[in-house]
């Protein structure tokens, strides 16, 4: 048990989840010692507390008064040169440790991810844009991350790093995963609306199945209708993080049976909602914004090819019928 | 405005009522109290005021736990939930946490503390009350509009493009930060100035220190705040690109800017604490505080290293690696003083005779959490683990031990420490024992759970959660329930004191500073007649139980060399 929790290494523990990378271990280890660092400190705490309490309890109400020193230099150095000298040293391990977790090696795999509200997309080295992360076992993998619009920030737990993904510039992370695992990619910054829904399927696979994976995913349409493939594209790209198609209500308009139809929008005017308004929405989506919802989406300008659009819009005819 | 008298804010008018007359009843009505110069009615103006605000984030925070009963919805949607634990941080930290005790016992005791009839500036100090007001209807405004949803943190480019009303609140805030530099500025300058002339730096109670120490960093991380939140307000209004990447701004900037001001923040929120935390163990020790200069000393190595490791909360915002080691090996360096004062705090109960008083309990309550609140810390400030654990529960479990759990621990010990000086009155033993025992279970259980679901990798700021932390999350919330039955049988045995306890004695704890050399309530110029020679405050050989009257004995202090 105790061996169990000092070692940690791998194994899910009463604190920590599995740990999956190859700098997992050495996180681990840091976390644990630390544990029994506080434990250590807080029963010393706690015992001279406890001790003192029961020893020199007032009884009756006159205090009794013992002769004992006001101050003792020798006491004061000890209890600040022990803590100091422990602090250093964890702070040394921590910072090497840190070191390993941001520092990705030269051959890493790459792959973008982006980020916005409230969904995450993965673009591959082919160029195959998914909002499942899928990526090799035993290979390290660097994403170089960028937001749409708020702060976002990348975290698997099971992976012991984290990284925020800011608008406007480019932050990455990197890991390499020991065994072949399926878990979550949070979003770990704070924002709105929908922050705690901002997650996405993390898949690793050995190399040979994660290629086959990529291959097949990336002529994912192949053989499929339009319909069929923009019903897929709607799920990949996340659409229906903010737009259902059931009726239900979101942080977007629901598409079933809009197409078609005249809407209003939010600066008064009205428009059909046929193909050139589906395609001007998604490629300039404050342009016109139907009544009742705030302008929040972002531009999906330059990420979604002609044939990707298309599949979109009939996709979205297809749930009006049409 | 030439006399002495005009220089320590006393109307020349003013009259000493009748025999028996206190601060509380020599002039009655509201106008008497609404333009009172006095420290210790502006004082207990702030102890309603910010405890009003306590019951207000704290109903927020009973909301947001409850509605984590159930991982997915349980009673508010997903916007109302983002708006509930913005408003419960903002409102406890900038309308409780960090006015509290320098506001409201700080107003009170620093000027009798220090043999003083008053504070330096009585007018400033009744501004910086107005101040405080007019900051809250402010934040009370934008609730009432469309509350908030930035979270108390205020992050751009969130918050400048959510459509809440961020403006009016960070306005608000802008307010409350010239409240907070009034405050500590009249602190400075009181004691610098009206300290009494017998009294050494080193005679100072430490509860002065710890406020010292606060005032200093009121005054010097305040106008960033306020720098940071008209940047902010006119990014928002004018489209000025500052922090929106959008518009050409850095949005890690903010964080930079705002960090600055709030991780000193911090300790203006628990040097104060600490301050009482020395004052109630002497005390109910009976002994004189151990090492009197470290602890002193502390309190000011705190201050500065406070101002030296703001970028620990940015340790995965994209900082580099260098400046991340810099903010690291600072940040441990707060670990030293931390651990000096609480092993002063430990030593100074040996070999003392120790009374378990409320105010004992509170402070030995203090010495449990901010121990676990400080030694969690840790874990934050270690690079490597940090990563894993940064922007989880974990945070939010270490952040409340130390602000909320060390802060408020200290200001129940010192208020059931002063209740009977500031009113007058003895409280009962019994309901007070009874509701620090439902404090002290309701949050450990409230907040040690959120220890593990954090470490486990529970995300904060969630409105839905994986299944698998339900059970925290119930644990979490019963832990709240039972702490607001605890503040609740707090508010009522106090309130009914004022009505039904018995009167308070001058001196009803054996304590040895000046505030418990005058009378209780204390008169409307603290002393009457001369005041008492200072001496050293914890000097508690002077201070001598008569058991024939039951009560405390002072004798005339040895002189200004102490012990």
């Amino acid at each position: 048990m105790i061996a169990n929790l000092l070692l940690a290494a791998g194994n899910a523990t009463f604190w920590l989840p599995e740990g999956k990378s190859t700098f997992a271990g050495e996180v681990d280890s840091l976390f644990y010692f630390i544990f029994w660092l506080c434990v250590f400190f807080f029963a010393l705490i706690l015992g001279m507390a406890v001790w003192f309490l029961l020893k020199y309890r007032r009884k009756g109400d006159e205090p009794v008064s013992l002769p004992s020193k006001h101050h003792d230099t020798t006491l004061e150095l000890v209890w600040s040169g022990i803590p100091l000298l422990i602090s250093l040293g964890i702070f040394v391990v921590g910072f090497r440790t840190y070191m390993d977790v941001v520092t990705p090696p030269e051959n890493s795999f790459e792959i973008q991810a982006n980020a916005q509200k409230w969904s995450w997309s993965f673009t591959y080295p082919n160029g195959y844009i998914d909002s499942e992360l899928h990526v090799p076992v035993g290979r390290p993998v660097k994403l170089t991350m960028s937001s749409q619009d708020v702060l976002h920030s990348f975290f698997v737990p099971e992976l012991r790093t984290k990284q925020d993904v800011i608008p406007g510039r480019y932050s990455r992370v990197w890991f390499n995963v020991t065994e072949p695992f399926e878990a979550t990619v949070f979003c770990a910054e704070y924002c709105g609306t929908n922050h705690s829904l901002m997650q996405s399927p993390f898949i690793a696979h050995p190399q040979e199945e994660f290629d086959a994976w990529l291959q097949k995913a990336s002529r994912w349409w192949e053989g499929m209708d339009p319909v069929e493939a923009g019903a897929l594209l709607y799920q990949k790209r996340g659409c229906v993080q903010c737009h259902s198609v059931d009726g239900g209500g979101g942080i977007g308009p629901t598409f079933l049976g809009g197409f078609g139809n005249r809407r209003q929008f939010a600066d008064g005017g009205t428009g059909v909602m046929d193909e050139n308004y589906i395609r001007e929405s998604i490629l300039n989506p404050r342009a016109k914004v139907v009544a009742g919802f705030d302008p929040v989406m972002p531009t999906f300008q330059g990420r979604f090819k002609e044939e990707e659009l298309s599949v979109i819009i009939a996709y979205l005819k297809s749930l009006s019928g049409k | 405005m030439t006399t002495s008298d005009a220089a320590v804010g006393i109307p020349r008018e003013v009259h000493h009522g009748p025999p028996g007359a206190n601060y509380l009843n020599c002039e009655r009505g509201l106008k008497s109290w609404m333009l009172t110069l006095d420290h210790k009615r502006i004082g207990v103006m702030y102890l309603a005021s910010t405890l009003a605000a306590f019951l207000l984030g704290g109903i927020y925070a009973l909301i947001v736990r409850t509605e984590h009963l159930t991982p997915g919805r349980t009673i508010i949607d997903a916007d109302t939930y983002n708006q509930m634990f913005s408003l419960h941080g903002a409102i406890m930290v900038f309308l409780f946490i960090i006015p509290s005790i320098p506001a409201a016992f700080g107003n009170f005791f620093l000027p009798i503390m220090l043999g003083a009839k008053d504070v330096a500036f009585p007018r400033l100090n009744l501004a910086s009350y107005y101040l405080w007001v007019t900051g809250a209807i402010f934040a009370v405004v934008s609730i009432s509009i469309n509350a908030v949803d930035t979270g108390w943190t205020f992050y751009t480019p969130y918050s400048t493009s959510t459509a809440t009303a961020v403006i009016p609140i960070v306005f608000g805030v802008f307010i409350l930060g010239f409240s907070s530099i009034f405050t500590g500025l009249n602190f400075i300058v009181t004691v610098h100035k009206l300290r009494d002339k017998r009294m050494g730096w080193f005679q100072m109670p430490l509860f002065i220190w710890g406020l010292y120490a606060t005032a200093v960093i009121q005054i010097l991380a305040t106008p960033v705040l306020a720098i940071t939140l008209l940047l902010l307000i006119v990014e928002r209004a004018f489209g000025v690109g500052i922090f929106d990447p959008g518009l050409g701004g850095d949005p890690v900037l903010f964080q930079h800017f705002f960090w600055f001001y709030s991780h000193p923040a911090v300790y203006i929120m628990i040097l104060p604490a600490m301050g009482i935390i020395s004052e109630l163990i002497a005390t109910y020790s009976h002994k004189h505080i151990f090492s009197y200069k470290y602890i002193a000393f502390s309190s000011i190595a705190i201050a500065i290293f406070g101002f030296l490791v703001w970028g620990h909360h940015m340790f995965v915002a994209g900082q580099s690696p260098l400046i991340n080691m810099i903010f690291s090996a600072i940040t441990f360096s707060v670990a030293i003083p931390s651990a000096i004062k609480v092993f002063n705090w430990l030593t100074t109960m040996y070999k003392g005779s120790v009374k378990l008083t409320t105010g004992m309990w509170y402070a030995l309550l203090f010495i449990w959490v901010f121990s676990i609140g400080g030694l969690t810390g840790i874990f934050l400030g270690t690079l490597a683990v940090d990563v894993h654990l940064h922007d989880t529960y974990f945070v939010v479990a270490h952040f409340h031990y130390v602000m909320f759990g060390g802060t408020v621990m200290a200001l129940l010990g010192g208020l059931h420490h002063w209740w009977p000086k500031m009113f007058g009155r003895m409280y009962s033993e019994g309901p007070a024992k009874v509701a620090t025992a439902l404090v002290f279970v309701g949050f450990n259980l409230t907040f040690f759970t959120q220890f593990i679901m954090g470490s486990r990798g529970m995300p904060r700021r969630y409105y839905m959660y994986p299944d698998e932390y339900t059970m925290y999350h119930v644990l979490s919330s019963i832990g709240s329930y039972i702490m607001a039955a605890g503040f609740f049988l707090t508010a009522a045995y106090l309130i009914s004191s004022l009505i039904r306890g018995a009167k308070a004695p001058a001196n009803p704890w054996g304590a040895s500073t000046l505030e418990w050399q005058v009378a209780s309530p204390p008169t409307m110029h603290n002393f009457e007649g001369p005041v008492p020679e200072p001496g050293d405050p914890y000097d508690y050989d002077r201070v001598k139980w008569d058991g024939s009257t039951r009560e405390w004995h002072h004798e005339p202090a040895r002189g200004a060399a102490g012990h």
